[in-house]
């Protein structure tokens, strides 16, 4: 059994302040930062939410491997802390793709003249959503053992994005390509750059805090069971 | 070469699903020839350590080793025979079929294995009717032969007599007596103080996941199963 | 080793549906069920969208195959035959293989009878246009719909929930699959057959299969033990 968990978290708590505090100052530098980049002459003011609707994409996809190869570990090796890692990066990516979700519609409605439409990175974005809320009703109604059962979700979840941005990207593009990101002008790079480096540290903040509040769980029920 | 051994030995197996606690520290040895009764009540873990037992459900924690081997090696599995109130047949196939279906999974030929498991299970006359048309007591026979038509040397029975008449559990119980001097290991769990009583070599009482008592079967059964589980 | 056990289980199930035929029955009923309630839905003045039969075909495959896995599992858990299956010394992916052939099997069978009956609905012969492409991409798809779902509905047997959990689980993981399909029988359907877009399909779908068997293979093992 192992109740070790003080000293797994010891290290993780140690960083976490800084990482907090760095965290904290770039999202309140961010507004200023996006407001004093170029402004997009076509599609004006919408365009601004481009600098948080793409970083939503890299913490959530950041997640969902993340979850993935946890979940490979913990379905071979058993061990339950990998089970624990793979369930909260799961529930993070969840909601950062749930915040991808909403500004995507917004951009589409001004950039399209639509709120939904079926372009190839968005279909992609909302598979992977329902996957991974898939992985979570699993954990949830999934009854006793569902972690496995959880872990076999990531797993193919993860593996099937490919397959998904391939298709839905010949069956429809309407998307900005992606190229787009590499070549921005550079006082636009530099915001979103900056951005992007502001959405992973939050995904790091919850993700700690998130895992944390797991291993608490599991030595809480480590000693309930020692107890009875 | 099949692989073969002598004893089973747990060592604080532990197996829980978050808080709820299946299995807490079972250590146990049981050797060839013994017929050890896993007595307790229901909800006691009984079918989670049989399931244990039979490398279906993984431990949490500590040590399984069937002599000396590691119940990763998927050739162990060919050794255990497993019998739960659940009969794992299939209804819409004939005893025959059913049987001969068992054996080739097992890699046995199956002439010679069916026949003489037909022929055991006194059901020579009816190999070639459906399993779903077989009263209770003969499904019970017929499963019972599935579970031992390759040997095994660990029997594990999960709640063998539930449903079955008097002649019914004499035919199971006098099976298994000579199994055991034959030198297999056979675990029954049951409820069922009275067939257990006659029955089994050794004792293990089980509440809440944990082993209560393990001691040799002798007179007074069900009155320190009283004492030690409660109500009987 | 492998083949011979994985075709013993596949021979088993066969022998089983041959017999009682009770999902082969209700599979195609409900297959032939949702053609019309699309049908209802889709055609207008007896005529339809250039893509909708293909649509209609794929929706029925994924829909009936969903049942089809329900009930083939639904088979094992009844007695609990699986854990007797999982306890064989045999290697527990050739059980996977065999689960999976049975499902194909299933489908390839209502595919039979669904195909021409889209093809008379919905007035579409281009189906049997470039017979060998159609029946690759209907292969192939019926091939990786079932290993992912043979996997999820065998692991799903533990679980309570396992009706509603199969569905939500298997669709968005064979979407790739429904979108190649639809779109590479379309491709066919289309007045001139656009050979070199069907081909593709089948290539992503050929791609699906190969990683998709392989991984469920993979996890077969681990996922079976509690």
């Amino acid at each position: 059994m192992e109740i070790g968990i003080q000293d797994s978290g010891q290290p993780m708590r140690r960083i976490f302040g800084p990482i907090f505090v760095v965290t904290a100052a770039m999202f309140a530098a961010a507004p200023y930062l996006i407001a004093n980049a170029p402004y997009e002459s076509t599609m004006g003011l919408v365009q601004k939410i481009f600098y948080f609707h793409v970083p939503s994409w890299f913490a959530m996809f950041t997640g969902v491997f993340v979850a993935g190869i946890y979940g490979a570990i913990f379905l071979f090796r058993g061990d339950p802390k990998a089970d624990r890692v793979a369930s909260s990066a799961a529930e993070i990516a969840v909601l950062f793709g749930l915040m991808g979700l909403v500004t995507g519609p917004l951009w589409g409605r001004k950039s399209w003249g639509v709120w939904w439409q079926w372009d190839a990175h968005l279909t992609m974005a909302l598979l992977v959503e329902l996957i991974f809320i898939g992985y979570l009703i699993v954990r949830k109604y999934g009854g006793l053992g569902s972690e496995k059962l959880s872990a076999a979700v990531a797993i193919f979840g993860m593996a099937n994005i490919p397959f998904v941005y391939l298709s839905a990207n010949i069956w429809r593009t309407l998307h900005p390509p992606t190229s787009v990101v590499p070549t921005l002008p550079s006082a636009m790079g530099g915001p979103f750059w900056f951005c992007v480096a502001a959405f992973m540290l939050l995904f790091a903040v919850l993700f700690m805090l998130r895992l944390q509040l797991e291993n608490q769980r599991a030595a809480l029920d480590a000693l309930y069971l020692e107890e009875e | 070469m099949i692989p073969d051994f002598d004893r089973v030995s747990l060592k604080g197996i532990a197996r829980h699903y978050g808080r709820r606690r299946a299995l807490s520290g079972i250590t146990l040895t049981v050797h060839g020839g013994e017929i050890v009764g896993l007595l307790g009540p229901n909800g006691a873990g009984k079918s989670t350590l049989i399931g244990v037992l039979a490398t279906l459900v993984a431990p949490s924690s500590g040590e399984l080793r069937f002599g000396g081997l590691s119940p990763r090696e998927a050739a162990v599995r060919g050794r255990i025979g497993l019998l739960a109130h659940e009969l794992h047949l299939y209804g819409e196939l004939t005893a025959h079929e059913n049987l001969a279906f068992f054996a080739g999974l097992y890699g046995l030929d199956p002439g010679a294995a069916v026949g003489a498991a037909l022929e055991r299970a006194g059901l020579s006359e009816r190999a070639h009717d459906e399993v779903a048309s077989f009263s209770r007591g003969m499904r019970q026979r017929l499963a019972l032969e599935r579970a031992l038509l390759h040997r095994p040397r660990l029997l594990l029975l999960d709640e063998p007599f539930t449903g079955l008449d008097d002649a019914a559990v004499g035919f199971v119980v006098d099976r298994l007596r000579r199994l055991a001097a034959d030198g297999c290991i056979i675990v029954v769990a049951t409820h069922d103080l009275d067939v257990a009583d006659g029955l089994v070599t050794r004792v293990a009482l089980i509440r809440g996941g944990r082993l209560v008592s393990d001691e040799p079967a002798g007179a007074g059964l069900r009155a320190r199963y009283r004492s030690l589980v409660g109500h009987a | 080793m492998f083949a011979r056990i994985a075709l013993l289980v596949l021979r088993k199930d066969v022998a089983i549906e041959v017999r009682s035929r009770e999902i082969l029955y209700t599979t195609l009923f409900f297959a032939v069920s949702c053609v019309l309630v699309f049908a209802f839905a889709l055609v207008r003045e007896g005529q339809v969208a250039e893509d909708v039969p293909a649509g209609i075909l794929w929706i029925a495959i994924a829909f009936a195959g969903t049942l089809a896995l329900g009930r083939t599992f639904e088979r094992e858990r009844y007695g609990e035959t699986i854990r007797a299956l999982l306890l064989a010394p045999a290697p527990r992916s050739a059980i996977f293989v065999g689960k999976m052939l049975g499902v194909v099997a299933l489908l390839v069978v209502a595919e039979v009878l669904l195909v021409p009956i889209v093809a008379l609905m919905f007035d579409a012969g281009g189906l049997f246009a470039r017979p060998i492409l159609f029946a690759g991409l209907l292969a192939a798809g019926t091939i990786g719909f079932s290993a992912v779902g043979t996997l999820f509905a065998a692991m799903l047997m533990r679980s309570r929930t396992r009706d509603v959990l199969l569905p939500i689980l298997l669709y968005p993981i064979t979407v790739p699959v429904i979108i190649a399909g639809v779109r590479g029988t379309a491709a066919l359907l289309q007045p001139a057959p656009d050979e070199a877009m069907a081909e593709m399909w089948l290539g992503i779908l050929v791609s699906f299969d190969i990683v998709f068997v392989t991984l469920a293979l993979w996890t077969f093992e681990p996922l079976m033990t509690e």
